[in-house]
């Protein structure tokens, strides 16, 4: 399971840092993507991998550790997916009006040599 | 760190009359500071007003402190104390002791007296409400610093000195003398401040506690402290740089840019002082060592002679006294230096004596300027003539200067002798220190003597600007008064100045206060010969050099070459202009690819370096209880990525088509592994994202995959694919590494438990998650959605403005396809087959939406006990927004419904932090909820807490957020086209 996950998370980090370094916007707003997912599944991970307890109470009780997964790192990460997708809204019309006053789709808004 | 201790008792009898001072303390050290803020009111033709305002001030501000007095006469000290941030050990903490107090009486006594001087001397062209507001400021926060019982508090006074007095030296910013002053002062004492900040926090460190109580109780600790000697340097930058100290001493001669009145409060009584004030104040703590002696004496006795030497040769009469207050600020720290009780008196005692005859030196000198027009002293002389009342008390305080006897200087210095003759510690500092001091003392008096003689006696001016006369009654008062001092005290301390010099001795030695007398006369003793040879040595000097400085260039000779501020400005220049240059060319780039390629290796080697270096094992690899659909599943989800990535540059829909993939697996992922929540705001964030870019895909251009052979590609491009290659596999493998790792070990004890038992108790909801975000973590969900509402302000101000390339204008090859087809043939309408395309899937769309908003309320409702809540409500619901518009189209949309995004997010907003207030009002800390159920019919009970309000408002704001930045990027396929057809219009009408 962990071993799964950790490869998952490599991966996508991989996926997502190769596309971070090219010169298309589109390229990075995709790998900004992919890095986020990858980062979501790691501090989720930090919480440890339970099946089949998740954080829900019964009415009335108190819960503990031993029988429900660590909500903590559960909060983080639905604040991250928000957030992440507000980042990506930005971003991809940065990508646009940048796209539209330079004229080109390059991360630095002018073409370089040998891309 | 933690200041629990309660506060020790103060007065044994501890009567209502204390607490009643003590609240007087708080009011006191607010007066100015208000007065500051109504002074910057005044109309700047009401001189007089305000003038009489500020004056008013400064004296209830005196007689506070005269009213304080009995209090700490007799050792006793008033505290006050209001919690900032105690978990920090930060408090607001006054606290005033005999010493604090000698300070309060000397800043609120000159300060009153150089109000009352300003209102003469400002010009009627200067705008003085900002004079005296910054005044009144500068007031305040000197009294801040002497006041402060906190050394936190003491820092963040002690820097709002350093501002005030920036802006009073550039008050006559038309002037780049002026300008250049402030700035060099600003920088020196500022960067002082900034040390001395780093040595207050590491003593506090050392201490246990802030609060100057614990500090002035622990001597020892702090002595003995391996650290010791750190903080020493760093407190001790801050004081030197304060107190004009050598090699920091440059900036006070061109502080003298400042107003006469600024230099006689600031450089001469006040914020110089403050310096020598922290000496002392830490004295009983920190002096005594070998360092302390070494440092603060060599600094001290270098400043002494070099600052009296230079006045000599100062052609300027405000550079004449800023050099001698150098030199006098010099023999303070000698004396502390000292390490002996009896030198701090004589050190606290020269402070008082300095004040008071420097104050009304430089309210002469600047009667002076005022009436003559000119500060130098080449074309002065012969003033006593002209103006004999001021030239009398000019003479007066000079003699004080030169430590004439019978007045207040001379009293003091007699105690500087007496305690340089004493050995201390035998090495050759302690051996030169009698010679220097005589020297520099036979210095005081000539430059006293010129001075005088230069000025007031000699033939009559020639060529001033102005013809000579006595100052208005008013403006010349104060410099009575302050001289009148001198005299009483220098003729009879013991009945004048005695019990309030009594009173700061014994609150900063205690028990180790010596015996000290203050009489005129001691006999004779080798200091009084040591005065004798200074005050014939000095005269003779001067007859010797008479002729040479009526005529010389300003500064002494030879090290007039040597300017500090040329050095300064020369330093400045290389750090914040050629070196930051340097580093600039090297390590700037303004590509975006060579910089994200150092941020992505720097973050390697971060990471890296504690997996090397440190000591990490490598966990063991185990390989069991692995599900085969699970790994199945990141099969899938690994292709994605890879695929994802691969196609991103010249197919973006089959990338964009993946990376939902990817999207899709880590949503299962969380299913499986108990993070429900999580599941389903991811799976929703999905969907609303994919949309997002398809609208966006529109305005890129396009690019299409020439096929390149292999051997095409130059090796300077393959050489750096390569190399992103390798750092995004390290970052990768870093990531499982770490991840795997922490993964495969026990959960430690976290705060997990806290939540999980309370959630229900307090929180009164099932579903943890929901509950830490609307309730235990409100306030960060507040600032989260605070963002959304930013972030979707910002897409929708971008878009405003936005202007596609004009590849990207024509219409799209699919709708040119479907209009063709409707022209050709004769019964359909153009646009038909637009409208008619994908008819019935945009039925069903249009269907679902009830069904949408069912699902978001039940969301919703359901959130605080059961997986769902605000934030996945709010995008169920956008997306059943943006539905609509994808099967009906925007104006379809826009005609049947009433869409306004903006006022669902300022609601949302509203609503949110109305919540929070509300708890206000019950008299809880902000955003505390309250937990009960409710029923409806039907829908049977469901968790009313106040959270589900707040919910409530993160949901509106969600949504709102959400669907203002869809339909803002719906909208450009709206508006390019009306352009495309009013340019048209146009066309067609100028052709008719």
């Amino acid at each position: 399971m962990e071993l799964i996950l950790a490869g998952g998370i490599g991966t996508l980090t991989a996926s997502g840092v190769y596309l971070l370094l090219r010169p298309r916007t589109y390229q990075v707003i995709i790998g900004l993507s992919l890095l986020s997912f990858a980062v979501n599944l790691f501090i989720f991970g930090m919480g440890r991998l339970r099946v089949n307890a998740p954080p829900i109470l019964e009415p009335g009780g108190a819960g503990d550790l031993a029988r429900f997964t660590d909500p903590v790192p559960q909060a983080l990460v639905l604040t991250a997916i928000v957030i992440g997708f507000a980042m990506t809204a930005l971003f991809l019309v940065v990508l646009l009006a940048s796209r539209g006053f330079t004229g080109t789709d390059h991360v630095d808004g002018r073409e370089q040599r040998g891309d | 760190m933690r200041d629990r201790e309660s506060r020790p008792p103060i007065h044994p009898e501890g009567d209502g009359k204390i607490e009643y001072a003590e609240k007087l303390l708080a009011l006191f050290i607010l007066v100015p500071f208000a007065g500051s803020l109504i002074a910057i009111f005044f109309p700047s033709d009401q001189r007089g007003a305000i003038a009489w305002f500020a004056g008013a001030i400064a004296l209830v501000c005196f007689l506070i402190t005269a009213g304080l007095f009995p209090y700490v006469a007799s050792g006793g000290v008033l505290r006050y104390r209001l919690d900032w941030i105690p978990e920090l050990g930060l408090n607001f903490t006054l606290r005033m002791d005999g010493f604090a107090w000698l300070f309060s009486a000397l800043i609120t006594a000159i300060g009153f007296l150089v109000v009352l001087y300003a209102r003469y001397y400002m010009a009627q062209e200067d705008p003085v409400p900002r004079f005296f507001a910054l005044f009144l400021a500068f007031m305040g926060s000197m009294l801040g610093v002497v006041l402060s019982g906190n050394l936190i508090l003491l820092a963040v006074f002690w820097e709002l000195t350093s501002i005030v007095s920036f802006l009073l030296i550039g008050y006559w910013h038309h002037n780049a003398h002026a300008r250049d002053g402030a700035r060099m002062a600003l920088t020196i004492t500022g960067t002082g401040g900034l040390a001395m900040l780093v040595g207050l926090i590491i003593m506090g460190k050392i201490v246990g506690s802030y609060e100057l109580d614990a500090v002035l109780a622990s001597g020892d600790t702090i002595r003995n402290h391996p650290l010791y000697g750190t903080v020493l340097i760093l407190i001790l930058l801050g004081a030197l740089t304060k107190s004009a100290q050598f090699p920091f001493h440059f900036w006070l001669p061109h502080a003298m840019a400042a107003p006469t009145p600024v230099s006689a409060f600031l450089h001469s009584a006040t914020m110089v002082k403050a310096g020598v004030f922290l000496l002392v104040r830490f004295w009983p703590v920190m002096a005594g060592t070998e360092a302390w002696f070494w440092i603060v004496g060599l600094a001290g006795l270098t400043t002494l002679l070099i600052g009296a030497y230079f006045a000599i040769f100062q052609q300027d009469l405000k550079g004449l006294l800023a050099y001698s207050t150098i030199s006098h600020l010099g023999l303070i720290t000698v004396l502390l230096s000292l390490g002996s009780p009896l030198a701090a008196v004589a050190a606290i005692f020269h402070i008082v004596n300095h004040a008071t005859f420097k104050a009304s030196l430089f309210m002469a000198a600047g009667i002076i300027d005022h009436e003559t027009g000119t500060r130098d002293m080449r074309r002065l002389s012969g003033l006593f003539h002209f103006m004999p009342i001021t030239a009398t008390l000019a003479m007066v305080a000079s003699a004080a200067m030169a430590g004439v006897p019978l007045l207040n200087g001379f009293l003091s210095k007699e105690m500087f002798f007496a305690e340089a003759v004493e050995t201390h510690l035998v090495n050759a500092l302690d051996t030169v220190t009698p010679y220097v001091a005589t020297i520099a003392g036979m210095f005081a008096v000539t430059y006293s003597l010129r001075f005088i003689h230069g000025v007031f006696f000699g033939q009559p001016p020639a060529n001033l600007p102005r013809k000579p006369h006595e100052p208005p009654r008013w403006m010349r008062a104060p410099v009575d008064f302050l001289v009148l001092a001198c005299l009483v005290v220098g003729i009879i301390p013991a009945q004048t100045i005695g019990p309030f010099l009594h009173a700061a001795v014994v609150s900063v030695l205690r028990e180790e206060t010596p015996y000290y007398s203050l009489a005129v006369w001691h006999g004779w003793n080798l200091p009084l010969i040591m005065s004798f040879v200074a005050l014939s040595g000095g005269i003779g000097l001067y007859l010797l050099m008479r002729s040479y400085l009526a005529t010389a260039v300003e500064g002494p000779p030879v090290f007039r070459l040597l300017q500090g501020q040329r050095i300064f400005e020369r330093v400045l220049v290389t750090l914040s202009w050629k070196w930051a240059r340097w580093l600039e060319q090297r390590l700037g780039t303004r590509r975006l690819q060579p910089q994200m390629r150092l941020l992505v290796f720097l973050a390697l080697a971060a990471g890296a370096s504690p997996l090397l270096f440190g000591a990490f094992e490598l966990p063991a690899l185990v390989i069991r209880g692995i599900d085969p659909a699970f790994a199945l599943l990141w099969a899938i989800g690994i292709a994605c990525a890879v695929g994802s990535a691969y196609q991103a540059k010249f197919h973006r829909l089959a990338s964009l088509v993946l990376l939902g993939g990817a999207g899709l697996v880590t949503c299962i992922t969380f299913v499986w592994l108990s993070a429900p929540d999580l599941a389903v705001t991811q799976l929703l964030v999905e969907i609303v994202t994919t949309v997002l870019i398809l609208l966006g895909l529109r305005w890129l251009p396009k690019r299409i995959e020439e096929p390149v052979a292999a051997e095409d590609i130059s090796i300077r491009v393959r050489l750096r694919r390569l190399r992103d290659v390798l750092l995004a596999v390290a970052a990768g493998g870093g990531m499982m590494l770490i991840a795997y790792t922490v993964m495969t070990r026990p959960l430690p004890e976290t705060i997990a438990s806290y939540f999980l038992e309370r959630a229900y108790k307090e929180g009164g909801g099932a579903n943890v998650v929901n509950v830490i975000l609307v309730d235990f973590r409100g306030f960060d969900t507040l600032g989260e959605i605070a963002v959304l509402c930013i972030v979707a302000l910002t897409v929708f101000a971008l878009l405003l403005r936005f202007r596609p390339q004009s590849d990207s204008l024509e219409t799209p090859e699919q709708q040119r396809v479907q209009n063709a087809f409707d022209d050709d043939h004769p019964d359909r309408d153009a646009g038909d087959s637009v409208a008619e395309y994908l008819f019935i899937p945009s039925v069903i769309m249009r269907w679902m939406f009830p069904v949408t908003g069912m699902l978001a309320a039940f969301l919703f409702l359901r959130g605080h006990d059961l997986p769902g809540g605000g934030f996945a409500a709010g995008i169920a619901m956008s997306i059943g927004f943006i539905l609509q518009y994808m099967s009906g189209g925007t104006r379809w949309v826009e005609e049947r419904l009433r869409i306004h995004p903006l006022r669902w997010m300022s609601i949302g907003l509203l609503v949110a932090t109305a919540t929070g207030v509300g708890s206000w009002f019950f008299g809880y800390p902000f955003l505390t909820s309250h937990a009960q159920y409710a029923s409806l019919p039907v829908v049977g009970k469901f968790p009313l807490a106040t959270a589900i309000l707040f919910d409530l408002g993160v949901f509106s704001l969600v949504l709102g957020a959400t669907v203002l930045i869809l339909i803002a990027l719906a909208h450009q396929s709206v508006r390019a086209p009306r352009a495309q057809a009013r340019a048209a219009r146009s066309e067609k009408g100028a052709v008719s």
